[in-house]
């Protein structure tokens, strides 16, 4: 099976914290990836590594093949209309309506027609089951229906790879269920690679075909979603059953609490 | 002593490195191959953001500061029996000072400051970023029509500000205080020297439309996208422009009178 992206001894800094330490990942090609982990363990940075909106201080990320972070600016522009990212806050134009949003992209890099474009965005937004909301302003959606909106735009330039960074979070029932059904049947549909980075376990191993949880800068689990259950590292069997104390603790790294409440200065 | 240099060696340091980004973001913004038929409506848009919606604070601003100077300079000249000197010195103070420097103060403060506010929010809420992912350069689509529209609507609106400044001068002298219309207008074109004094207004305007353009869309692109970030960032905008355009205009105007 090929990969899609290849991520090689992954090290990055930032603010001289090491946020991942020698990860290598790979991305198969038409498959669903899942990138699981705590807050704030990069996975969102993850995601601007391989979008090469962020640089590697450590090793390399090939895309395709390419490695990413040596290209000029005129092939990374043209690798990235084969890729999508959606962000967490979906990243709208608040200016623009509903419509617009997602006939960005196709204005900016092709020459169709008025009609074309306006028929390829009613196919886009119908695919994420907006297309009665094509009027609106993003101030006047929901969270999840911005997610879709900003979902049709990422789909709108029909690319091969789609990144998605937390699609779940702070959504309720259905709209997570509607995204999750989203995520799945666009990648069997369009045959697109993707990648999905989350902390909601349970929905995002209902439609991973692969699985990694990284935590400490490292990648403390992979395998399949069946596989990783399975794995009795602590720290994983922490995270995916949500236990409060374990191997990652409960209390932020402290002095003792009799010395703080004799000390009187914090 | 020594964490004393080691501080301002890295005050020093960060200072250049911000100017350093400064300039790579103005150089990039306004040093490529235009696209005209995208390019071109987006800076008509931000003319119309930048210049025509601040119209009415610079109408209403030189019309009270013409008015002002008329009824100030009126008194003093009426002193020395100067009185029909007042169309000349209104003239004379706005097209050279205070039409470029107040208009600019005033641009930084009505549309520098939203500029900066603009694109501090769109990077905080990843328009930026999902501009470059969607292989979109937001420095050619979202920085340089901005850059270009604040250099095109400063000089023009310097040139309203002097129009309505001197037409206040004109309501007070001559509709309020009975100066004789014909030698107020009469003086004023005797005395004022295009090339000398209107172009070299023109000039300065030039200059602080770009200066206070380029601070406002530098600090919105450079800001912590955070709430706090942005309202920072906002502040530095309009303090940085403002004490740009006076210092600069010392600069310009001792050159000027130095003959460049």
């Amino acid at each position: 099976m090929s990969n899609f992206v290849e991520i090689t001894n992954l090290h990055f800094q930032h603010n001289n914290r090491a946020i991942f330490r020698g990860v290598d990942i790979n991305i198969p090609l038409g498959k669903v990836t899942a990138v699981m982990g705590p807050s704030g363990t990069g996975k969102t940075t993850l995601l601007r590594l391989i979008g090469a909106q962020l640089y590697p201080t450590q090793g390399q990320v090939l895309v395709d093949g390419q490695n990413i972070h040596a290209l000029n600016r005129h092939e990374l522009y043209k690798l990235r209309k084969r890729m999508g990212l959606l962000f967490q806050s979906g990243g709208l134009f608040t200016h623009l309506n509903v419509f617009e949003n997602v006939a960005f992209p196709l204005r900016e890099h092709t020459k169709l027609s008025d009609a074309m474009i306006r028929s390829l965005v009613l196919m886009k937004l119908e695919m994420v089951g907006l297309r009665g909301a094509y009027h609106l302003m993003p101030s006047e959606l929901s969270g999840g229906m911005s997610r879709r909106v900003a979902l049709a735009r990422a789909i709108s330039l029909d690319p091969e790879f789609i990144m998605y960074d937390e699609p779940l979070s702070g959504q309720d029932p259905i709209s997570m269920g509607v995204l999750i059904k989203l995520i799945r049947t666009l990648n069997d549909s369009l045959g697109l690679t993707t990648v999905v980075v989350s902390h909601d376990v349970q929905e995002i191993l209902s439609i991973a075909d692969y699985v990694y949880v990284i935590a400490d800068g490292k990648i403390i689990g992979q395998g399949t979603p069946s596989s990783i259950n399975l794995d009795n590292a602590g720290q994983l069997q922490q995270f995916l059953n949500g236990l409060p104390d374990g191997p990652v603790p409960f209390h932020y790294p402290a002095k003792s609490l009799q010395q703080d409440l004799i000390g009187g200065n914090l | 002593m020594m964490s004393y240099v080691q501080s301002l060696g890295r005050s020093g340091m960060q200072i250049l490195r911000d100017y350093g980004r400064a300039g790579l973001l103005l150089y990039r913004a306004i040093v490529h191959v235009p696209n005209v038929r995208k390019g071109f409506p987006l800076v008509v848009q931000q003319i119309y953001a930048e210049g025509v919606l601040s119209l009415l604070i610079i109408i209403v601003s030189s019309l009270f500061i013409g008015m002002v100077v008329a009824l100030q300079g009126y008194h003093t000249l009426a002193k020395f029996g100067a009185s029909q000197e007042l169309g000349p010195l209104v003239a004379l103070s706005v097209a050279r000072e205070l039409g470029p420097v107040v208009t600019a103060l005033l641009f930084a403060g009505r549309a520098g400051s939203a500029l900066t506010a603009e694109i501090g929010l769109m990077k905080a809420t990843e328009q930026l970023s999902s501009m470059e992912m969607m292989a979109v350069d937001p420095i050619y689509r979202v920085i340089s029509p901005r850059l270009w529209g604040g250099f095109i609507s400063l000089p023009m609106l310097t040139l309203i500000f002097n129009a309505m400044a001197i037409y206040g001068a004109y309501l007070v002298g001559v509709k309020w205080l009975g100066i004789d219309a014909g030698s107020f207008w009469s003086n004023m074109q005797s005395s004022v020297d295009f090339h000398g004094d209107i172009l070299n207004g023109i000039y300065k305007s030039i200059v602080f439309g770009i200066v206070v353009t380029w601070i406002s869309v530098y600090q919105g692109y450079d800001a912590v996208p955070t709430s706090a970030g942005i309202a920072n960032a906002t502040t530095r905008s309009v303090v940085y422009s403002s004490l740009a355009v006076l210092g600069l205009d010392f600069v310009l105007t001792a050159m000027m009178i130095g003959g460049w």
